[in-house]
């Protein structure tokens, strides 16, 4: 068998393969904080929060109402959306004029409030919630046995991450909303109505977190403390692509899952730092980030 | 409210009347530190050993001394404080040092994570009183830290290895690999395992070390996958063994392989459910469902927490109730004549059968060696376990000829 380094290289593609699924979840996440960073100048720190309350209402949905798992993937979104909204309206719109850091404390400390509450109403070890019937099972790859389930979240993946990027760079819709972050008040002169889309664009992103969250319940626990053991790796994703950049966050989300699936072969004890080490040298020689623009 | 609280306060003073009355012999009064028994339950009541000890541990060693003042009418008052030790070991040994010096707590009971564990052991040493731990996992609070005032109670990493690893090889699988988190913890509970393994003929084949909360374990079990190993040791705790299992499960390597957790409970098979978890081998130190005692014990817990108890809150309310005796007996709260008492009575509860404190603090008691049922199986909710063996106490916990406490002559 052919060997790189030690490692086969049928192994060597299995692993590939997995850090493709790691690196969907890392796209689909920070593609939400790019959404919102760009538009509203605000950094999502409630987006951990967000993605595990799509987790929970998934859960939720199974446990009171008996909804499955294809109706939580498109509920629990919304719901998770329409709470983006209301946290956007109550208390976010008030902080667009002030300085980023009031954005972050204020987004921060939702995330400790929603993670509190959920842990004293549920305890952290977690709930069941098992794969559904339709995709149990694994494909044969030849190198590798991919579960049916882990192929089903780089697709949805990779199609949710599409269509966003399609919406916002070739569509109409798309061309407001870059207008609207370029110049407000000139697009607002349009008769473009601005804290509308604003509006719109937090829950959407709230949204994506809601929906990353339902497809990890049936992989990963469902937690309370599971956003936050997560989006540590998401911020340093995009900041890595570029705060802002729509396809700097989807292209290094992937990339970087893949990286980190490889390190895992070679050398297990680093795969949680590897995300930092590459943040720190691509701060070093782009501050901008990969995909950044300097401003 | 008013009338209620006076009523009480009517009963509270024709309660020792009518004991005269009826004539019951009064034994002498305790000599007490401030004129009573104070108990602390120090325990994580919100991170992530929080389903473990928690708020599960107060309700226990509250239900401890309520039945203690129901069926022994003590004629000394007992007091009980609770904390949250944040698992970080300064939090933990400033409020044991505290309860010691200005509220006059005697013994502190739960007091899990390792960590925690080993700096309250200090202060408590210091202050002469007594720590009666039902919660941390480290044999170092019996060996190299130990002191005349610990006492563990319900489990240790010895024990947990031990059992699996020696029952398991010897049932077939002889070929082991692991996963192990990358920190003391890990690393002492493989070694322990792949010893208890090599001791009884089985060959590890490897390990792999994943980072703590690593939330992705696909890759590490795809490593263990392709080891061709027949067991899969989990050397991990709490979120880490629920993901790992979760994603054994989508991977299919449950059905060549064989997984063992070193340290699962029966929360954690609660938070992945038995279709997950069906097969899986490990040892417990309490099991509700075991028998009648234990189940009646476990359905009154179960009434006030909406949960069944883990081994860790059934071993506090019986160390609760091991330590009032211990009092009572020694007729004071005095450490070192409380510590003679407990470490002379035996243990004979619901909890442990012929339990035993020894001289290095190691109260030795049965563990179970059980297997998580198949879902059809189960005939209620919490019906998890088929018990596999009773591994009696003197082989589960480290003999004391390996001992390294220097209070152990040897």
């Amino acid at each position: 068998m052919t060997e790189i380094f030690g490692v086969p290289i049928q192994a060597l593609m299995g692993q590939l393969m997995l850090g493709l699924v790691s690196g969907s979840f890392y796209a689909m996440l920070s593609l939400g904080l790019a959404v919102i960073f760009g538009m509203l100048n605000i950094i999502n720190f409630a987006h951990g929060a967000l993605y595990m309350m799509g987790a929970f209402l998934a859960w939720m949905g199974l446990e009171y109402f008996a909804l499955g798992y294809w109706q939580a993937l498109l509920l629990a979104p919304l719901a998770v959306g329409l709470f983006g909204i209301v946290i956007e309206r109550s208390m976010l719109q008030w902080l667009y004029k002030l300085d980023h850091l009031y954005g972050l404390l204020l987004t921060f400390g939702l995330a400790l409030v929603i993670e509190g509450l959920f842990t004293n109403g549920y305890g952290v070890s977690g709930q069941p919630y098992s794969i559904p019937e339709e995709l149990s099972g694994a494909f044969n790859l030849g190198f590798m046995f991919l579960p049916k389930y882990r192929a089903w979240v780089i697709v949805a993946s990779l199609a949710v991450c599409f269509c966003t990027w399609f919406v916002i760079e070739k569509t109409r819709l798309g061309a407001y909303l870059r207008a609207a972050t370029e110049n407000p008040k000139l697009t607002q002169a349009f008769g473009i109505n601005v804290p509308l889309m604003v509006m719109l664009t937090y829950g959407f992103g709230a949204a994506l977190a809601g929906f990353a969250g339902v497809l990890a319940a049936p992989a990963i626990q469902v937690s309370p403390l599971m956003g936050s053991n997560l989006i540590i790796v998401v911020f340093a994703v995009v900041v890595i692509g570029g705060m802002g950049s729509i396809l700097g966050s989807i292209l290094t989300g992937l990339g970087l899952g893949v990286i980190e699936g490889l390190t895992k072969v070679f050398y297990p004890e680093a795969s949680a730092t590897v995300v930092f080490v590459i943040m720190a040298i691509v701060l070093m020689i782009r501050p901008a980030g990969l995909f950044g623009k300097e401003r | 409210m008013k009338r209620k609280l006076l009523c009480i306060s009517i009963a509270a003073l024709l309660l020792p009347a009518a004991g005269n009355v009826l004539g019951q012999a009064k034994p002498a009064a305790l000599k007490l530190s401030d004129g009573m028994v104070k108990i602390g339950v120090l325990t994580d009541m919100s991170g992530v050993y929080s389903d473990l000890g928690g708020q599960g541990s107060v309700t226990a060693a509250q239900m401890a001394i309520e039945d203690y003042k129901a069926q022994y009418k003590p004629n000394f008052k007992i007091e009980m404080v609770y904390a949250d030790h944040q698992n970080k070991a300064d939090v933990g040994s400033n409020k044991a040092r505290e309860w010691f010096d200005t509220q006059g707590v005697d013994m502190i009971t739960d007091v899990l994570n390792s960590g925690v564990a080993l700096a309250v052991a200090k202060v408590t040493q210091e202050k002469k009183r007594i720590m009666i731990n039902t919660g941390a996992a480290s044999t170092r609070l019996t060996n190299e830290d130990c002191t005349p005032n610990t006492v563990h109670y319900v489990y240790d990493t010895y024990a947990l290895a031990n059992g699996p690893g020696k029952a398991v090889t010897k049932a077939g699988g002889d070929t082991w690999f692991f996963l192990t988190a990358d920190y003391a913890f890990g690393a002492s509970l493989e070694k322990d395992t792949s010893d208890a393994v090599k001791a009884s003929g089985g060959k590890v084949l490897g390990s792999v070390k994943h980072p703590l909360n690593a939330s992705d374990f696909s890759s590490f079990l795809l490593q263990a996958q392709a080891s061709k190993a027949k067991v899969v040791g989990l050397a991990n705790a709490g979120g880490d063994t629920v993901n790992s299992i979760k994603a054994a499960n989508e991977f299919g390597l449950t059905k060549n392989q064989r997984l063992v957790g070193l340290l699962t409970t029966i929360v954690d098979i609660h938070a992945l459910g038995l279709p997950t978890t069906q097969g899986m081998m490990f040892t417990e130190g309490y099991y509700w469902n075991l028998n009648d005692d234990t189940r009646a014990w476990s359905r009154r817990f179960f009434a006030k927490q909406k949960k069944m108890p883990s081994m860790l809150q059934a071993g506090t309310y019986s160390a609760v109730t091991t330590y009032l005796k211990a009092v009572a007996a020694a007729g004071t709260d005095e450490s070192a004549a409380v510590m003679k008492k407990l470490k002379e009575l035996p243990i004979n509860d619901f909890f442990a059968k012929n339990g035993k404190i020894r001289e290095d603090g190691r109260m030795v008691h049965d563990m179970y060696l059980v297997e998580v049922k198949k879902p059809a199986e189960s005939k209620e909710p919490w019906d998890y376990y088929n018990i596999k063996a009773v591994i009696p106490g003197n082989e589960a916990y480290q003999p004391m000829s390996l001992s390294r406490c220097p209070l152990v002559k040897k």
